[in-house]
C-alpha cells in the first residue's frame, strides 16, 4: 500500500539544515540552566562554559546521540495493549494540551476550566475514534495554580483508557505525576515496558534549556517515560525569519534536547516535537493557523525523518475565537497537511485561539477532519485483481452499482463516512432538521457521544490512591479537600 | 539645504534605513543644525509616519522597528551633543518595564520598550524574570512615571499582582502608574489587581502610556 507523502524540502536543503544545526550546536552552543545536564555535556566532551552556562557540543556527540535514540516505541492503553506507534510513518492525533480557557458549550463564550469540563473532555475523548491519544488538555482553575499540571493527569487517569500525552509545570509536580503513572500500571518495571504517557518538554527559542525543563527531559530518560520535544521556533521574532531558517533552529534546539536524553540514559525514548509558527508581523502573534507554520511544521518532521526519529507537531489548531469558517478551514489544512508529512503525533485537536483555548465542539468537528486525514493517507489500493475490468464487462453499459454487491462490500472501507456534523443532505432536508449551523450539529454530537462512554479499567482501590497522591500536593499548597469527582 | 537634511533624515527613518539616520544627523548638525530641530523636525516626525503606515496596515512590525533603531541609534549620537549645549530633549515620560519573575517571555515587553522609546519615552528595560525588589528599586531610582509589567504565563500573571502590592508597602504606589499586559492579561485583570491600564500590544501601548500620564 502506498501511503500518500508530502516531501517539502530537497535532499539538498536537508542536508544543508542538518549541517548547520550542527554548527550551531558548536557556535554560538547552547545555554543549558541546568546543572546535571552541564556536567553531563561536559563529562561527554562537550565544551562548558560554567559561568555563562553555554554548552559547545561537537557533531560526534550529536550523531551518536541520534544513533541511541530509539527510531520507534509503542504507548499503551490501560489494558496494556499497545496502540500508539511512535516511528515510521504512522500518523497518529491527540487534543491540544494545557489549554487555559475553555469556550462554554452554552454561551459559546471563553472562560476557566474547572473539574466537571476537563472531565466531561477526557470522556469525550475516549468515545472519538478518530484520536488515538489523550492529553492533559485543559488546566483547573478550581485548584491551586501549583498543582496544575498534575491535578489535570489525575482527572485523566481515573476516566480514560487511551495512552495520554502529558507534561509537568515544575519539578518536583513531575515527580508526583510519575508516582501516578506508576500506581496506574502496578510499578516502575511496568511502566517502563509498557509507556502510557509522554511528557512534553520545551526549549526555549533561541537554543536554550530552563532549568524545569532540562530537569523534566534528564527525569523522563531516568526512568524510562518517554520525552517528547517541543521546539518552538517563532519565524521572524525568536528565530530567523526564512522557514528554512527557522528549521535550522529547530534542529538545533531538537538535536541537544536529544543529546542531553542520551547522554542521562542511552537509548530512552525521545520524540522530535515542536510547535513553530511563522510570527504575525502586525499582531506580534503566534498564528497556529497560517501556512507558513504549517510548512515549517511539515518541514522539521522530514529532517526527524531523516535523522530516524519518531517525529511530532503541534498541527490542526486555529487562531479563531469562535467556531466559525476560519476555525474549520485553518484547522483542516493543517490536519491534512500533517497527515501528508507522516507526523507520529498530531497534537492540537480540539484547540483554538492560538493554543489556549479547548472546546468540545471544535473537538468533535476537528474529529471528521482526522477522520478524512486519515481516510487520505491509506491512500488507493487494487482492492481487486483486476481493478474494475471483470466487474464492469459484467455489468456492461448500465449504472447499477448502487445495487451491486461489489459496491456493498467495499463502500465503507473506500469512503470516509462523516458524522451528522457534516451535512449532506438537500436544502430542504437541511432546513426540516431545523437548519442547524455546523456549531449546532457538534453540540449535538458531543451530547451523543458522551452517552457511548465506557468507564476505564481504574480500580476503586487505585482511584483511591490517586486521590491520595493528588490530595497531599494540594495540601501542599493549601487545599485542604480536592474537588469532588462529578458523578456520572 | 537644512529644510532638505530634515526631510532626508524623516525619510530614511521612515524607509528603515538607520546608517543613513545617523550618517544625515551627523550630517546636519555639522551644517550647524540644532540637535533639538534634528530630533522634533527630522526624527520623530519620521516616528509618526511609521506610526501612522502601521496603522494603515502599510507598514507591519519589521518596518517600525527599524524605523525605531535609526531614531535610537540617532538619539546615541545626539545626546552628549544635547549635553554639551546644555540643552534637554523633554522626554514625555520615564518608563521601567520588565517580565515578571518567573517568567521569560521577552518579545512582546521589547517591541513595547522599543516603540516607547522611539515615541519619546524614557525607557528603562529591566529585562525578563525580574524580582519583584527589583522593579520597586528602579522605580525609586529612576522617579519613573510609568512602570510596564509583562507576563505571558497565567502561572507569572499573579507577579503582577504582587508587584503592586509591593508598591504599596513601599509607599510609592500614588508615585507611578502602572500599566500591565501579555496574552493572558486582560483589562478585566488589569481592574482585579489596581493596576492603571491594560495595553493589547506595543502600539496600543503608547497611546496608553500617553493617556495614563495625561
Amino acid at each position: 500500500m502506498m501511503q500518500p507523502k508530502l516531501k517539502i524540502l530537497s535532499g539538498k536543503l536537508v542536508s544543508q539544515i542538518i549541517d548547520e544545526a550542527y554548527g550551531l550546536l558548536m557556535d554560538p552552543g547552547v545555554r543549558v540552566h541546568n546543572d546535571d545536564a552541564l556536567e553531563l555535556l561536559a563529562e561527554a566532551g562537550a565544551n562548558v562554559d560554567l559561568e555563562s552556562k553555554v554548552a559547545h557540543i561537537p557533531e560526534a556527540i550529536a550523531q551518536r546521540a541520534l544513533k541511541t535514540a530509539p527510531s520507534e516505541f509503542y504507548l499503551y492503553n490501560l489494558e496494556g495493549e499497545p496502540v500508539v506507534h511512535y516511528g515510521g510513518d504512522s500518523v497518529q492525533f491527540d487534543p491540544g494540551s494545557a489549554a487555559i480557557t475553555i469556550l462554554d458549550s452554552k454561551t459559546q463564550e471563553q472562560r476557566p476550566p474547572v473539574t466537571a469540563d476537563f472531565v466531561k473532555f477526557v470522556k469525550l475523548v475516549e468515545t472519538i475514534p478518530q484520536l488515538d491519544a489523550q492529553s492533559t488538555a485543559m488546566i483547573c482553575s478550581d485548584v491551586p495554580e501549583e498543582i496544575g499540571d498534575l491535578y489535570r493527569l489525575y482527572l485523566a487517569l481515573n476516566f480514560m483508557r487511551k495512552p495520554i500525552i502529558t507534561g509537568a509545570f515544575g519539578k518536583e509536580t513531575w515527580w508526583t505525576m510519575k508516582e501516578m503513572l506508576v500506581a496506574t500500571v502496578g510499578g516502575e518495571a511496568e511502566l517502563i515496558a509498557k509507556p502510557v504517557a509522554v511528557f512534553d518538554v520545551c526549549p526555549s527559542p533561541p537554543l536554550l534549556w530552563s532549568d524545569l525543563t532540562c530537569q523534566n527531559l534528564i527525569d523522563c530518560a531516568r526512568s524510562g517515560i518517554p520525552s517528547e520535544l517541543v521546539s518552538m521556533p517563532l519565524a521572524g521574532a525568536t528565530a530567523p525569519v526564512t522557514l528554512a531558517g527557522a528549521v535550522v533552529q529547530h534542529t538545533a534546539e531538537c538535536m541537544s534536547g536529544v543529546v542531553i536524553c542520551q547522554l542521562t540514559q542511552e537509548g530512552a525514548p525521545i520524540v522530535w516535537g515542536g510547535s513553530p509558527a511563522a510570527f504575525d508581523m502586525r499582531e506580534g502573534t503566534t498564528p497556529m493557523g497560517a501556512v507558513g507554520t504549517w510548512m515549517i511544521d511539515c518541514a522539521y518532521t522530514q529532517i526527524g525523518k531523516a535523522l530516524d526519529m519518531p517525529t511530532h507537531a503541534y498541527l490542526g489548531m486555529s487562531d479563531a475565537k469562535i467556531v466559525d469558517a476560519q476555525c474549520g478551514l485553518e484547522s483542516a489544512g493543517g490536519t491534512l497537511l500533517a497527515a501528508l508529512a507522516g507526523v507520529n503525533m498530531v497534537s492540537g485537536a480540539g484547540m483554538m485561539d492560538f493554543e489556549s483555548c479547548q472546546s468540545h465542539e471544535k473537538l468533535v468537528i476537528d474529529a471528521e477532519i482526522i477522520g478524512m486525514a486519515k481516510r487520505l493517507i491509506a491512500g488507493i489500493e487494487a482492492r481487486d485483481e483486476p481493478i474494475a475490468l471483470t466487474l464492469m464487462r459484467s455489468m456492461g453499459h448500465r449504472a447499477d452499482y448502487l445495487a451491486d454487491p461489489h459496491t456493498r462490500k467495499w463502500f465503507q472501507e473506500e469512503f470516509y463516512i462523516p458524522s451528522e456534523i457534516i451535512d449532506r443532505g438537500s436544502l430542504d432536508g437541511w432546513k426540516s432538521k431545523g437548519a442547524k449551523t455546523t456549531l449546532e450539529r457538534a453540540s449535538d454530537r458531543v451530547d451523543q457521544l458522551l452517552k457511548n462512554y465506557q468507564p476505564g479499567p481504574v480500580s476503586d482501590k487505585l482511584a483511591a490512591e490517586l486521590r491520595r497522591i493528588t490530595a497531599e500536593a494540594a495540601q501542599r499548597f493549601g487545599m485542604d479537600q480536592l474537588p469532588p469527582l462529578p458523578e456520572e | 539645504m537644512s529644510e532638505n537634511l530634515l526631510t532626508m533624515i524623516t525619510e530614511s527613518i521612515v524607509g528603515g534605513e538607520p546608517e543613513s539616520v545617523v550618517a544625515l544627523t551627523q550630517k546636519a548638525l555639522e551644517s550647524g543644525l540644532q540637535p533639538l530641530e534634528i530630533i522634533n523636525q527630522g526624527l520623530v516626525p519620521g516616528m509618526n509616519v511609521a506610526g501612522e503606515k502601521f496603522a494603515r496596515g502599510e507598514f507591519f512590525l519589521p518596518h517600525l522597528l527599524i524605523a525605531a533603531k535609526g531614531m535610537q541609534a540617532a538619539m546615541e549620537l545626539l545626546e552628549p551633543e544635547l549635553g554639551a549645549r546644555q540643552q534637554v530633549h523633554e522626554a514625555v515620560g520615564t518608563v521601567v518595564i520588565g517580565t515578571v519573575q518567573g517568567d521569560i517571555h521577552e518579545i512582546g515587553k521589547s517591541l513595547v520598550g522599543t516603540m516607547l522609546s522611539a515615541n519619546g519615552f524614557k525607557v528603562y528595560d529591566l529585562g525578563v524574570d525580574v524580582p519583584k525588589e527589583d522593579f520597586i528599586a528602579r522605580v525609586k531610582e529612576t522617579g519613573a512615571d510609568l512602570l510596564g509589567l509583562s507576563a505571558l504565563l497565567t502561572t507569572t500573571m499573579i507577579g503582577q499582582r504582587e508587584v503592586i502590592e509591593n508598591l504599596v508597602q513601599a509607599g510609592i504606589r500614588d508615585q507611578v502608574k502602572v500599566v500591565v499586559g501579555g496574552a493572558p492579561v486582560s483589562q478585566a485583570w488589569a481592574d482585579e489587581i489596581g493596576a492603571d491600564a491594560y495595553a493589547e500590544n506595543a502600539m496600543d501601548a503608547v497611546e496608553v502610556a500617553r493617556r495614563v500620564l495625561m
